[in-house]
């Protein structure tokens, strides 16, 4: 589970920074990959449709959101935390 | 010499109130227009809060045959044009009707109806939908019956720009009567977008505040939608003196703008171009500005890049003038925003009252300009401005001056 996670998060980053899967790693920022605030959205929507589940994210402050978006590594973990949640 | 133009009527019915008088008094007293949204299947939403207009009986104003044709922006609008034209006294077929004109905002138009009948076709099945859906939900449905209620017979549309809709329709109208096309406008907007596709269709971007709209507080996380409709009567000024009608306010400047940047985010030289041309258009100089009402819409991005404009533009004298939000009590009424601002603007400069910013709580340095926090403060002002910025980057600005 915890792979799949990994892998279909890096292929909706990829697809909103038009990447391969392979140039997404783990430490990268959003920033640093050419994401910007509407890719974001539209990446946290395609995340929560893959994996039924609810992000609790604030485009406002994306600091400020219960979902930590700092980098790449960071949304896995916080993914897998809400789709350990979901049960 | 060039034409003047003069308000001679306000109408309003939105959260705060059911006419233009008692919208201001609430602006007056700060009070917070917003509460729990009460729409079909809201318990599926993320957002509960809106500033709806509540208690609001439909058959108390309007006959059954028009019902079947007015959606609920339409009823909003209409009940705002009646008010308007009443204190206003105007009576266009007195004289020629082709010289009166209707121009009013919405960004949504008819989406109660929208909604509804896709309820019908999409989720119940019906293979049938009343025949006057499409006269029911077209933008310039409002506009139409404003026109027909009131026999105007001139340039007549409907403008959408999103968030600026009714700054565009009034800065319009303020520009067809200038120009000599016309001498009388019914003009403002109306917007009705709390309806599940549209709050969802909201959420879906994530701009939305889950507890409140504070803007330019460092603790504001977003925008909280509103509804309802503001209409004024604006008139050439020699043609309001002549037949006595009583002149609230003058409308002295107007400008538009295009970001050409982006389709969400705001841009500051977008805004400042805006606001810079309409005082140019008005003659003025930015120390003339008493107060700004803000486009303020508790969202991090807008409320620092406006702050960051009205900088720009009025320099040294930003320090000096008010500029507040009151989407912190009607919430934003997309649409229909800018017409229920322009009160604001007219209780600044006719009745000295600036209405403040309620729901402030911790000062945000890219906001550092006297947003008049939480209590309405008494001020002489001679000159008012309105900002409207909407998303796709469509800006309009408008100005007021005290009756001459």
């Amino acid at each position: 589970m915890a792979e799949n996670v990994k892998e279909k998060i890096v292929e909706i980053i990829a697809e909103q920074a038009v990447l391969q899967p392979s140039d997404v790693t783990m430490d990268a920022t959003l920033e640093e990959l050419g994401v910007d605030s509407l890719g974001l959205v539209e990446a946290i929507f395609a995340i929560e449709e893959a994996f039924d589940i609810q992000v609790p994210f604030n485009a406002n402050d994306p600091s400020e959101s219960d979902f930590d978006v700092s980098n790449i590594g960071a949304i896995i973990k916080a993914v897998e935390t809400l789709v350990a949640a979901k049960g | 010499m060039s034409r003047r133009v003069v308000i001679t009527g306000q109408g309003a019915i939105n959260a705060l109130g059911n006419s233009a008088t008692a919208t201001m008094q609430a602006m007056a007293e700060g009070r917070c227009g917003i509460g729990t949204l009460e729409i079909r299947d809201a318990a599926r939403l993320q957002i509960g809060i809106a500033g709806q207009v509540k208690g609001y009986d439909e058959a108390a104003h309007f006959g059954r045959s028009e019902l079947v044709l007015y959606d609920r922006f339409t009823q909003f609008a209409l009940l705002a044009a009646r008010e308007a034209m009443d204190q206003s006294g105007l009576n266009v077929g007195a004289s020629d009707p082709t010289r009166t004109g209707v121009v009013l905002g919405t960004s949504g138009g008819g989406l109660q109806t929208q909604d509804e009948n896709y309820r019908l076709v999409y989720e119940e099945g019906k293979n049938r939908v009343h025949p006057f859906v499409v006269p029911r939900l077209m933008n310039n449905a409002a506009t139409s019956h404003v026109s027909m209620t009131h026999g105007a017979q001139g340039p007549s549309f409907t403008v959408a720009t999103a968030c600026a809709s009714s700054n565009h329709a009034m800065g319009l109208a303020f520009h067809l009567i200038r120009s000599g096309m016309v001498d009388s406008m019914i003009t403002g907007g109306s917007e009705s977008m709390l309806v599940f596709g549209g709050i969802k269709a909201w959420e879906g971007l994530r701009v939305m505040s889950k507890d409140g709209c504070r803007p330019f507080s460092a603790t504001r996380n977003g925008m909280v939608q509103g509804e309802g409709a503001a209409v004024f009567v604006f008139e050439e000024l020699e043609h309001a003196r002549a037949r006595g009608a009583n002149i609230i306010a003058e409308v002295i400047g107007f400008a538009m703008s295009s970001d050409a940047s982006d389709i969400v985010m705001p841009s500051r030289d977008g805004a400042a171009r805006a606001i810079a041309g309409a005082l140019k258009d008005a003659k003025l100089n930015p120390s003339d500005v008493g107060y700004i009402n803000a486009h303020g819409t508790g969202t991090a991005a807008n409320d620092k890049t406006e702050c960051g404009a009205v900088r720009d533009v009025y320099g040294a004298a930003a320090d000096d003038l008010m500029m507040s939000s009151t989407k912190s009590m009607h919430g934003h009424l997309i649409g229909g925003t800018g017409a229920v601002e322009l009160l604001a603007c007219i209780m600044a400069v006719r009745d000295g009252i600036i209405a403040p910013t309620i729901g402030y709580e911790e000062p945000d340095p890219e906001c550092d300009l006297d947003i008049v926090p939480n209590v309405a403060r008494e001020a002489k002002v001679e000159v008012a401005v309105s900002n409207a910025f909407a998303f796709g980057g469509m800006n309009a600005v408008i100005a007021l001056r005290r009756a001459p």
